[in-house]
């Protein structure tokens, strides 16, 4: 049983195709990988993955269980979680509310309109421990709208992983940090444990390679080359994508 | 038989006066993504200021000039210093609109007191005009008229100049726009005075027809919106054709179920706005 | 002296002024004023469960506020007892704001705007030309309040604390749900719908249950409004009602619970004074929202929080720390 399958699927915005006939495989625990250049459709695969575009055909597995008609935030409770290229956090809040949301969003307590938010101490406990796990225990308290770009990065990744998924979808997460805060990341997510799907779009291929287990280059919203890391950077057709010869 | 026949020439001529009025606004909908909110006010003061022109002894055309530039100058001033400052945010603006439009509305009332006025039909196009063995007020049709030589000029203005390329590129995408090097900012001023000019021209057009009253704005401003809900924001066709539409609407409504008339008008726009929120004619508003 | 204690200490003095107020006030003119204060800033409260938590700006609650008064007005006048008409206005108020959210969350933003808009604007048409069903402009009057437990409420100061209580009650039954998971919902889907679909939460049914709940206030309102003035016309559902209650909510500032209250203070007082003496109204309401809109987008109570917390550093010279919000240097 794989973990996430995706299976011809094709999407189309008036003439523009951004999906053709898209195929792909996700055993669990796996790492995959997806590159491509720019405007090869990796995002809008995310959003047909995610629930958040609909595929004019093709569908979407998760453990063998068709996804492809349910609305993205039963995915959710499925246990997909995402995160985005362009970080859209709860800026007027703090850190940790930030992630008592990702908590709450799939616990029945969300539509509980009585009880006081803050003294639901399993849950502010649960936050704490995410935020522990990615190293923000020391800012929990900051307001969103004063951190570096870097902490807002991590804290996205402890709310993906505080709601236990099964998959995790990265959207390029090193995108925007220095040096040293790719290496934080890197560490992050190389320490997530195997129970965890993890499928990653990444433009920085040093420090995303060494993450992979299997690479799926895409352009112009088709898979063009799949396989092992040396497979597919000593395809030729993976240079011709890049470097146009 | 003679009833639906007037019904229809007083559509049309509404139509007509629906048109001029919901060019500019659809216009100014569909380059700033704002509902202009004081449209009905401009068309109420631009009626107000024909009628104080005329008072003067201006000449009918002159007058309808005149008052759609005081307009001009008006909704300018406006745009420019108010509505721009909140640019980038419909909301504010949208509000704006809304304040000004009570502002105007009182302003009205203090110059030019509560009582309904109603210029004369201009000199030589009064009567009727004979056909089929029915009278057809001749000011009605040349109503109709000037709405038609209007849409003309606007269509050629949009789809033939460089001005309008420019206007349809900002409608489509002002950001983008931007990016190309088309002065935005400025093709939102000049649509904002062209609506509000246009606006107070149709007031004073729909004078002699309508009269000037207190409460004219509140009922000009909610045909506006759902001539271009309808019809779709920045399409000239979708406003022709929901002006005449809604002006049927409008007149048959209020002769066949009068309790009704204002269920019968908001109801298309309500079904509009949910099931095809882009109207008829418009394009899709992210 | 912390701030939650000084909090604590404001709200009591509150507390006891406004329950004292017919004593300390005397004159029955301000006493009704002060009713009217507090049902508007129910109103107010009410809208911004919409504006400010939920990030929805409707310019259509007058509709609801008139559908409550309306079906409460016409039992009466067709025989109905008071607690019948009550519970039906209130129902008729949940049954519009349901029909309300159905067509309006369709859209958000400017669409939203516009179809609450058009649903406030059809209820308005329905109230002055459905002359047959509403009485037209004529309107409907009302012999006589309720007498709960058999006291009268026909004084101002009766009216006056059956009004009170009613403020406590929504009052309290805001602070619960700003405070409770619910209530973070919906402040979620305000900044982040996306996210929070992401997340697992189902942004539609969120805002469904927040237009109810709006509704609900609304329509008490809408009844504190009738049995006031003992009277109801087409005028209660016009589009400038709604933006007069708009006007409340942005003016007093939509982040807190304090700012819809302090922008119905300075509506109701400003209308009442301005009319006193001029016909003026419209002109000053239009030319308060222009202002504020331009000027002061975040309202008066925020602007006024920052200056108050500006201002007592300045008194007790704490430098601000201004340096320690900034991140950590790099190691």
């Amino acid at each position: 049983m794989s973990a996430l399958s995706v299976n011809a699927l094709c999407k189309s915005f008036g003439g523009l195709r951004v999906a053709r006939s898209v195929s792909l495989n996700v055993e669990p625990g796996e790492r995959r990988l997806i590159i491509g250049p720019n405007g090869a459709g990796k995002t809008t695969l995310f959003h047909l993955i995610a629930g958040e575009l609909s595929p004019d055909s093709g569908s979407v597995t998760l453990f063998d269980r068709d996804i492809t008609r349910l609305p993205s935030r039963k995915r959710a409770h499925l246990g997909m979680a995402r995160t985005y290229q362009i970080i859209t956090l709860f800026s007027r809040d703090t850190i940790l509310h930030n992630v008592i949301l990702a908590l709450l969003g799939l616990s029945p307590l969300r539509w509980n309109p009585l009880v006081d938010l803050k003294g639901q101490h399993d849950l502010t406990e649960r936050a704490h421990d995410a935020l522990a796990r990615v190293g923000l225990s020391h800012i929990a308290g900051r307001p969103l709208a004063e951190t570096s770009y870097g902490e807002r990065r991590r804290a996205e990744i402890a709310m993906a992983l505080a709601q236990n998924p099964k998959v995790l979808l990265l959207d390029e997460p090193f995108a925007g940090l220095s040096i040293d805060e790719r290496r934080g990341v890197r560490e992050l997510l190389a320490a997530i444990p195997r129970e965890v799907t993890i499928v990653m779009i990444e433009h920085d291929m040093d420090t995303a390679l060494d993450l992979a287990n299997r690479i799926t280059l895409l352009h112009f919203g088709e898979v063009i080359v799949e396989g092992t890391r040396a497979e597919v950077v000593n395809d030729p057709r993976t240079r011709e994508v890049y470097l146009g010869e | 038989m003679y009833l639906w026949l007037t019904l229809a020439v007083n559509s049309i001529a509404l139509g007509g006066l629906l048109f001029l009025l919901s060019a500019g606004f659809s216009l100014i909908f569909g380059l700033m993504r704002i509902p202009n909110l004081m449209h009905g006010s401009f068309f109420m003061l631009g009626a107000y200021f024909g009628v104080s022109f005329l008072a003067h002894g201006a000449n009918f055309w002159i007058a309808a000039l005149a008052s759609g530039a005081a307009m001009a100058v008006i909704g300018g001033l406006i745009e420019r210093f108010l509505l721009r400052r909140l640019a980038g945010d419909p909301l504010p603006q949208v509000l704006l609109t809304l304040g000004f439009s009570f502002i105007i509305a009182d302003i009205c009332l203090m110059v030019w007191t509560g009582d309904p006025i109603q210029p004369a039909t201009p000199a030589g196009m009064t009567g009727a005009l004979q056909a089929f063995g029915i009278f057809f007020p001749l000011y009605r049709l040349v109503i109709l008229a000037v709405a038609v030589v209007v849409a003309v000029a606007l269509w050629l203005l949009i789809d033939w100049t460089r001005l309008g390329a420019m206007i349809r590129a900002g409608v489509d995408d002002a950001p983008i726009a931007r990016v190309v090097g088309i002065k935005v900012s400025r093709l939102f001023t000049l649509i904002f005075c062209l609506g509000a000019a246009l606006a107070a021209f149709a007031g004073v057009m729909g004078a002699p027809y309508l009269s000037v009253y207190p409460g004219l704005d509140s009922e000009m401003l909610p045909l506006a919106l759902i001539v271009v809900i309808l019809g779709g924001t920045g399409s000239l066709l979708g406003a022709l054709v929901g002006s005449f539409l809604i002006g049927f609407l409008y007149n048959f409504g209020q002769a066949m179920f009068p309790d009704l008339a204002y269920v019968i008008l908001f109801l298309p726009m309500v079904l509009v706005l949910v099931l095809r929120p882009q109207g008829l004619f418009g394009k899709v508003v992210p | 002296m912390n701030s939650r204690h000084l909090r604590f200490a404001a709200i009591a003095i509150a507390l006891s002024l406004l329950a004292t107020l017919p004593f300390w006030v005397g004159n029955a003119y301000y006493i009704n004023i002060a009713s009217q204060i507090l049902f508007w800033a129910i109103f107010a409260l009410a809208l911004n469960v919409l504006v400010g938590y939920a990030g929805l700006v409707s310019l259509g609650h007058a509709g609801l506020f008139g559908v409550a008064g309306y079906t409460a007005a016409l039992l009466l006048q067709a025989g109905y007892g008071h607690g019948t008409a009550i519970l039906l206005a209130l129902v008729a108020a949940l049954a519009a704001a349901a029909a309300f959210a159905v067509l309006a969350l369709r859209s958000t933003g400017i669409g939203f705007l516009m179809i609450t808009l058009a649903l406030g604007q059809i209820l308005w048409g329905i109230a002055y030309r459905w002359v047959s069903l509403t009485n037209g402009d004529n309107g409907v009057v009302l012999h006589g309040r309720p007498a709960p437990f058999g006291v009268s409420l026909a004084t101002p100061s009766a009216f006056y604390y059956t009004t009170l209580v009613v403020f406590v009650f929504a009052i309290l039954s805001m602070v619960v749900f700003t405070r409770s998971p619910f209530g973070a919902s919906v402040c979620g889907t305000r900044d982040q719908p996306r996210r929070m679909s992401a997340l697992g939460y189902h942004v539609w049914l969120i805002r469904f249950i927040a237009f109810l709940f709006s509704g609900f206030w609304t329509g008490v309102a809408g009844l504190l409004f009738i049995y006031y003035n003992q009277f109801i016309s087409p005028q209660v559902v016009a589009l400038q009602t709604s933006a007069e209650v708009l006007l409340m909510v942005i003016s007093g500032g939509t982040a807190t619970l304090l700012g819809p209250i302090t922008g119905a203070v300075i509506v109701v007082i400003m209308k009442n004074v301005v009319s006193a003496y001029v016909e003026r109204w419209n002109l000053v309401l239009g030319v308060i929202f222009v202002a504020i809109i331009t000027f002061m987008p975040e309202g008066l109570v925020p602007g006024s929080m920052r200056l108050w917390r500006l201002g007592w550093r300045a008194l007790t010279n704490r430098r601000t720390n201004v340096l320690k919000s900034l991140p950590e240097p790099p190691a």
